[in-house]
């Protein structure tokens, strides 16, 4: 084990993956010559040399695009896109071609493809650089959607990815980068793809969480723990595949639930998370699971506000408390 | 060329023709679904370039992919049965008319998203250069309609910026579904739009196949000996609507007669009795031929199963990954199993 923080949990993987496999290269906007807008690239471009961490245009389409193309040909693409609000703009490429080629030539098409990008707000971008919309990625079959929550993960899971022969959106929380953990050492240390997992047990009440509200979940439970309530934390780490078999073992120990989640309530992980426990547990209901969630509304530039509508500990804390005291 | 090499690329081009024609009809039957995009006139663009490229050049192209399947080398029985959405088809009845391809012969589709698989080629040729397949060209094909969109713009860039063996061809027929170029497009002529990259360019005749085979083999060489990116307009003309459901209120007769004196099979078929390659005998022996080919098609796509509901769950991901959701239907039929 290794305390480090998220940022280099994350370049540590690539890293690795790099000098295992000539088949591994990165590229996106600034991840060469500047070394990464995060700095998760520091480093490369001098190592691995322009071949292998290539400078693009700022030209998204072009990125996703010919990331999707090596990859066909048998490389294993680690392509940047520097948030995920950019991703939008190769909305086409992440949706309609990278999760349909291999289904819509029945397999002669593989992918092994990973697309990195950070979400969430909280850093004063205003409402265009701040969004939190992994939720739309989530919903479609072919791709595989990834958000870690801690250093060990983040490491774990982006090796994982890029082994993968399919696509992979891997999205990081830059407000996270210098959250730190203990990382296990070795470089074929990995952490399954769509496997939930959990991250702090309980038995009062379980709440469901993933990148960075599973370090609000845990922080909330520390804090329902002095009031003599052990909260269970399960984190998704996957969007797709969804892997519910954790949550739903936990709720029907609890009987009660909260998902928290970055982003907006409407149509969103929680929205799913919760009709599946009702779904697949609704015998083992003692109360409304609660979702915690973004304000609907474009986050604002000014610091109050932002806080104001984003999620916080103090929400999650409170939801669990009323689901836990009715 | 041996005569034999002639014989083979006329009726090539019989064969993409009667296809079309036979898909026309199977289409109107009901027997193919969804959209259909005919090729008939353009053929001497794919078999001229298709008799010249090597097994190690990639192709790709855009949903008017028939003529291109079977210049790629594709057996018309397997795009037959992939028109009728059955089994053997070659993506096993889940892709249709739009989405053909044979990645064991170097065809890569069949893409519906104008100008999306753009992109895609410059990554193609991107893995050939990062593995040093130095001898490989990535060739691929959009229509006129294609290059007004964003990705032909970022696609064609990158390609000139990384200096990647990528020949772009533009098979201008005229028409971007029912917009003519000079009402979609700000220059006239397409291959001007490579100049705003420093790209070669040039635009050529793609009725006559002899004249696309050169001018390709040309182009071609200049790019396998490290000339990057070349942008080839071809003029071409399809005689048909953009697909089966175009009523052509946008040309009139007269000029789709213009062109049909032009035809790229009849224009082949003079030049081989003038230049005594083959007699009409000979070549309508070859028609026969092809007429019989795309008959047997008929026949094995016909007979072909459909592809079943296991493969409904087939091919989502290349690894064993779980399924979320059947459908209601299925769910239920299987908690009752």
């Amino acid at each position: 084990m290794a305390r480090m923080t998220m940022r280099e949990a994350i370049s540590q993987a690539l890293w690795e993956e790099m000098e295992r496999d000539e088949r591994v290269f990165i590229q996106g906007e600034e991840v060469g010559v500047w070394g990464g807008t995060y700095a998760v690239t520091k480093g490369f471009y001098d190592h691995f040399g322009e071949k292998r961490v290539r400078d693009t245009p700022i030209a998204e389409t072009a990125i996703i695009g010919s990331a999707i193309g090596a990859a066909l040909t048998g490389l294993r693409p680690v392509a940047e896109l520097m948030t995920i609000n950019f991703a939008f703009v190769a909305m086409d490429h992440i949706v309609n071609e990278a999760a349909k080629l291999h289904y819509m030539f029945a397999g002669q098409f593989k992918l092994p493809l990973v697309i990195r990008a950070t979400s969430g707000g909280g850093r004063q971008l205003a409402a265009t650089h701040s969004q939190t919309p992994d939720a739309i990625f989530a919903h479609f079959p072919g791709l595989k959607v990834v958000s870690p929550g801690t250093p060990a993960d983040a490491k774990g899971l982006l090796k994982s990815a890029i082994r993968s022969d399919d696509p992979v959106l891997f999205i990081e929380n830059a407000t996270l980068y210098q959250t730190r953990g203990e990382v296990p050492e070795g470089v074929d240390v990995l952490e399954p793809l769509g496997k939930s997992k959990v991250q702090r047990e309980g038995d009062a009440v379980t709440i469901v969480a993933y990148s960075k509200m599973v370090q609000a979940a845990l922080q909330a439970a520390d804090m329902l723990a002095e009031d003599g309530i052990e909260a269970e934390v399960v984190d998704l780490r996957s969007l797709r595949p969804l892997d519910m078999d954790p949550v739903i073992e936990s709720f029907k120990r609890t009987n009660r639930a909260v998902v928290a989640e970055e982003g907006w309530r409407s149509y969103g992980i929680g929205a799913e998370v919760s009709a599946r426990i009702y779904e697949l547990a609704f015998d083992y209901v003692d109360a409304p699971v609660k979702r915690v969630a973004q304000a609907e509304v474009p986050l604002p530039y000014n610091a109050e506000l932002e806080q104001l509508a984003l999620p916080q500990t103090e929400d999650i804390y409170r939801a669990a408390k009323e689901v836990v005291n009715g | 060329m041996e005569k034999q090499e002639y014989l083979d690329l006329y009726r090539e081009m019989v064969v993409i023709r009667r296809l079309e024609e036979r898909a026309a009809e199977l289409y109107q039957q009901g027997k193919i679904g969804g959209f259909l995009h005919l090729y008939i006139g353009q053929e001497a663009v794919c078999a001229g370039i298709g008799s010249v490229r090597q097994p190690q050049d990639r192709i790709i192209t855009a949903y008017r992919d028939h003529g291109w399947a079977i210049s790629a080398g594709m057996d018309p029985k397997v795009v037959m049965a992939e028109l009728l959405g059955k089994k053997d088809g070659c993506s096993m009845g889940k892709g249709g008319s739009m989405h053909m391809a044979d990645t064991s012969l170097n065809f890569w589709g069949g893409h519906a998203i104008v100008g999306a698989h753009i992109p895609i080629a410059t990554g193609l040729a991107l893995g050939d250069h990062y593995q040093e397949n130095d001898d490989a060209i990535t060739i691929c094909m959009f229509g006129d309609g294609a290059t007004n969109i964003g990705f032909f713009h970022e696609g064609l860039n990158l390609s000139k910026v990384w200096n990647l063996p990528v020949l772009w061809v533009c098979e201008n027929n005229q028409y971007g579904m029912g917009t003519a170029v000079e009402r979609a497009s700000a220059v006239s002529e397409i291959r001007q739009k490579a100049e705003g990259y420093g790209m070669p360019n040039d635009r050529i005749d793609g009725m006559d196949v002899m004249n696309v085979r050169e001018q390709v083999a040309r182009v071609m060489e200049e790019i396998r000996n490290g000339g990057g990116p070349h942008l080839l307009e071809i003029m071409t003309y399809r005689y048909r609507g953009h697909s089966m459901g175009d009523p052509e209120r946008y040309r009139n007769k007269e000029e789709v007669k213009k062109w049909e004196d032009e035809d790229p099979i009849g224009v082949f078929r003079k030049y081989l009795v003038k230049e005594g390659v083959a007699s009409d005998e000979v070549l309508d022996e070859q028609d026969d031929l092809a007429e019989k080919i795309i008959e047997e098609a008929v026949e094995f796509a016909e007979a072909s199963p459909n592809p079943g509901k296991d493969l409904l769950f087939e091919h989502i991901y290349a690894e064993e990954t779980s399924i979320e959701y059947r459908g209601y239907r299925l769910e239920n039929e299987s908690e009752e199993n």
